[in-house]
């Protein structure tokens, strides 16, 4: 059989269902009922115990949501929603308050461990070296905020992280305990009435993580959020925000993997990220939700609005994100040039494979002088899936000096897949530089024939060049989500070529 | 026992025949010359021995070391030591020329069941092997033909040539889009490369290439058979004379 039919033959056999993170965890947990109403916000609002300024935040978007339709200019495919059918609080059922980490129903505690992430505080996650020439010590360890469905259940290092200052909790927490800093910053960047996700998310969000980086400091570790979604019928709407006051600096690690369910699942996240005078956020993102099986059969609904606000001088937010799993992704980190030689960056590898579908981009808006901002976005396709690129880069009248530099390279493999570039460019001032740069390119029989012939396998092959494709959006990764990543890659492309 | 025995081998691509019938047997030390006309099947002989997907074999048999080369995958042939030089190599963006020989050099030893060669370990043989080629390190840090002009993607399949060791070179039009400088480097090249224990099987269009390289063999192909086999003299003979004579002898 000539070599491309049978890449096609195998590539209909693919099966997704190799996703390593499909168990599920069999806990007692507590829900909402299904359904949305102003009880089902009240309900998770008393549930956090929160103050009555935070319910009436949550209801106020909660009406503003009900007169919004869901949008449809995304290239994705999927049955209408039934926002009446999910529920949209689950929480592991605990036994007591929990004190420690030891109290955590240890079944939660295995779950984690099967997903590798560690919930006890080890210096250095097993099995990586540090890379050559970086001190063995106290920057080699990542504190970690754990999400299982709607809580937060263990969030490693507090009293280290409190020492240098920096504010590391639940969000649900960071509500009550800090208010001021909240009130202030929450819906700052990402407002109630922004988009349909977006402001659902803002009714009915139950926990995230929460960071505070006082001024002049340098966050002595990375921080890392590891989410689950376990429950069925469930959605996650989680809810980050991140500031780095003056000065300061912090990296911020996500990641995210579900169960393997038949049904759908909604997530529909909000990241804030607010970078003040001189301050700089790092927040990279190997997302891995359930991609749905080789018939297309569930996986999760990927829903987010990340954003970040470079509001101070000289500020700078950085997004790097390894997109491999969920069915549909829906996803655009962008940034708010706003100070004035403010610099955002945007460096991307979405994956698919299967019945995938990725509508993912960046949005870049100068608004200050001077501001610059970078787009790397690498997208690789294969099997029945559909990938495209969605971007806008903008400059402000008053944003003199403004600069981008945008690069789009798509790969295919195989024959069934597609992948687009949607940009969008408007300069209302005549200074701005924009560039941008496309390619399409398709991982050729005649690149794979080389390869074998030196001696590589068809899937060493692929490995090896889909590695070199996205080589220096991977180097942009914190090293321990790089190594992560790499293998992410490998296994998403796994009997993507015949 | 020869090394290479190609044995009235019948090819098809999409219900077309190519080959209609080839034999050709290589030993050990032989350098053999294959000549013809563009569409007389060169190429496509040397894609069936290599293992070009594609490519339908109705009738016949390759028999590498007595063993069916036809039943192997690509990267089986390579690791038993079948060696191709193509006439285009590819390029491959973002993988360095260093890291992918050494990442086939050790899947091929894995293959073989020879241990792995560590990087101080393969930097030192491919700097060893670059050197004796007069091949400049630099090529090595360089994304995989990427930039490279005609004559620094030929010399990089020399320098793999030399790295992989095979025991049977198979040369598809190594002159093609050469100047006469980048020829004669290569040829010298492949000149360096040859021994007692090597066979070499070089594919042209041109006499040209076969001042350089002295063959053993020379045979002349024609709408996909060896339509007439001699000594090196033979090339010399249709320099003078052309393939036209041949082409109704097929």
């Amino acid at each position: 059989m000539p070599a491309v039919q049978e890449t096609v033959e195998r590539v209909r056999r693919i099966d997704v269902d190799q996703y390593r993170y499909g168990f599920e965890t069999l806990i007692e947990s507590d829900k909402a009922p299904k359904g949305l109403s102003e009880d089902t916000v009240r309900f998770i609002s008393a549930k956090k115990n929160e103050p009555a300024w935070m319910l009436e935040w949550r209801l106020e978007a909660y009406r503003r949501w009900l007169t919004m339709t869901e949008p449809t200019w995304a290239r994705v495919n999927y049955p209408k929603i039934d926002y009446q059918d999910i529920h949209y609080y689950a929480a592991p059922k605990p036994k007591k308050t929990l004190s420690s980490i030891d109290e955590i129903d240890p079944e939660i505690l295995k779950t984690y461990e099967k997903l590798g992430i560690p919930l006890r505080e080890v210096a250095i996650l097993e099995g990586v070296e540090p890379p050559p020439g970086s001190e063995p010590s106290a920057n080699r360890k990542i504190a970690v905020d754990a999400v299982f469905d709607s809580v937060s259940v263990a969030t490693t290092f507090q009293k280290e992280l409190k020492a240098a200052g920096v504010i590391f909790m639940p969000i649900s927490e960071a509500i009550r305990e800090h208010p001021e800093l909240v009130k202030q910053y929450l819906g700052s960047v990402v407002p109630t009435s922004d988009n349909y996700f977006a402001t659902l998310n803002s009714a009915v969000f139950s926990d995230g993580s929460f960071v505070y980086v006082p001024p002049g400091v340098r966050c002595p570790m990375e921080l890392s959020t590891y989410f689950r979604i376990n429950e069925r019928n469930t959605g996650q709407f989680e809810r980050t925000l991140i500031i780095a006051d003056k000065g300061s600096y912090v990296s911020y690690l996500e990641g995210c993997t579900a169960p393997q369910r038949d049904e759908n699942q909604l997530h529909a996240a909000v990241v804030e990220l607010v970078a003040l005078d001189d301050a700089e956020i790092k927040y990279s993102t190997v997302q891995n939700w359930y991609p749905g099986n080789s018939e297309g059969l569930g996986g999760i609904y990927n829903f987010v609005t990340k954003r970040g606000d470079c509001r101070g001088n000289h500020s700078k937010i950085s997004w790097t994100q390894v997109e491999t799993g969920s069915a549909i992704t829906w996803k655009y980190p962008s940034c708010i040039l706003r100070g004035d030689n403010s610099r955002g960056e945007f460096y991307s590898i979405a994956i698919s494979n299967g019945h995938q579908q990725v509508d993912s981009g960046t949005k870049m808006l100068h608004l200050g002088k001077n501001t610059s901002s970078r787009i790397i976005s690498k997208g690789i396709a294969a099997g029945k899936s559909q990938n495209t690129y969605r971007g806008l880069v903008t400059a402000h009248r008053k944003a003199t000096g403004a600069r981008n530099y945008t690069a789009c390279d798509s790969l295919l493999i195989g024959d069934k897949c597609g992948a687009h570039t949607v940009p969008y460019v408007e300069a209302k001032n005549s200074s701005a530089t924009f560039e941008h740069e496309a390619t399409t390119s398709k991982i050729s029989e005649d690149v794979l024939f080389y390869c074998t012939q030196r001696g590589l396998s068809q899937e060493e092959a692929v490995g090896l060049v889909v590695n070199g494709f996205v080589k220096d959006v991977l180097q942009q990764l914190p090293m321990e989500f790089a190594v992560e990543a790499q293998k992410l890659i490998s296994i998403s492309l796994e009997g993507s070529v015949g | 026992m020869s090394l290479l025995e190609v044995k009235d081998l019948k090819v098809r691509v999409e219900e077309r025949e190519i080959l209609h019938g080839l034999t050709l047997t290589v030993n050990p030390g032989e350098v053999h010359a294959i000549m013809g006309p563009n569409g007389s099947g060169k190429s496509t002989l040397s894609h069936v021995i290599a293992g070009k997907p594609g490519y339908e074999v109705t009738d016949g048999q390759i028999l590498f070391r007595g063993e069916d080369l036809l039943e192997m995958e690509p990267d089986e042939r390579a690791a038993k030591g079948v060696f191709l030089a193509f006439q285009y190599p590819v390029e491959i963006p973002g993988v360095t020329t260093w890291n992918f020989l050494h990442t086939a050099l050790n899947a091929q030893r894995k293959a073989r069941g020879q241990s792995q060669l560590s990087s101080p370990e393969f930097l030192k043989k491919v700097r060893e092997v670059a050197k004796s080629l007069n091949i400049p390190q630099d090529m090595l840090k360089r994304g995989v033909n990427v930039g490279f002009s005609g004559g620094e993607k030929k010399r990089n399949e020399i320098l793999q040539m030399a790295l992989f060791e095979p025991a049977v070179c198979i040369l598809d039009e190594m002159d093609s889009g050469l100047d006469i400088d980048a020829l004669r480097i290569a040829a010298d090249g492949v000149n360096a490369l040859r021994s007692p224990d090597r066979a070499m099987v070089v594919i042209t269009h041109y006499q040209r290439l076969l001042n350089y390289i002295i063959p053993d063999f020379v045979h002349v192909m024609s709408r996909g058979r060896v339509v007439k086999s001699g000594g090196k003299d033979l090339a010399l003979e249709l320099e003078a004379s052309g393939y036209a004579q041949f082409e109704d002898a097929a």
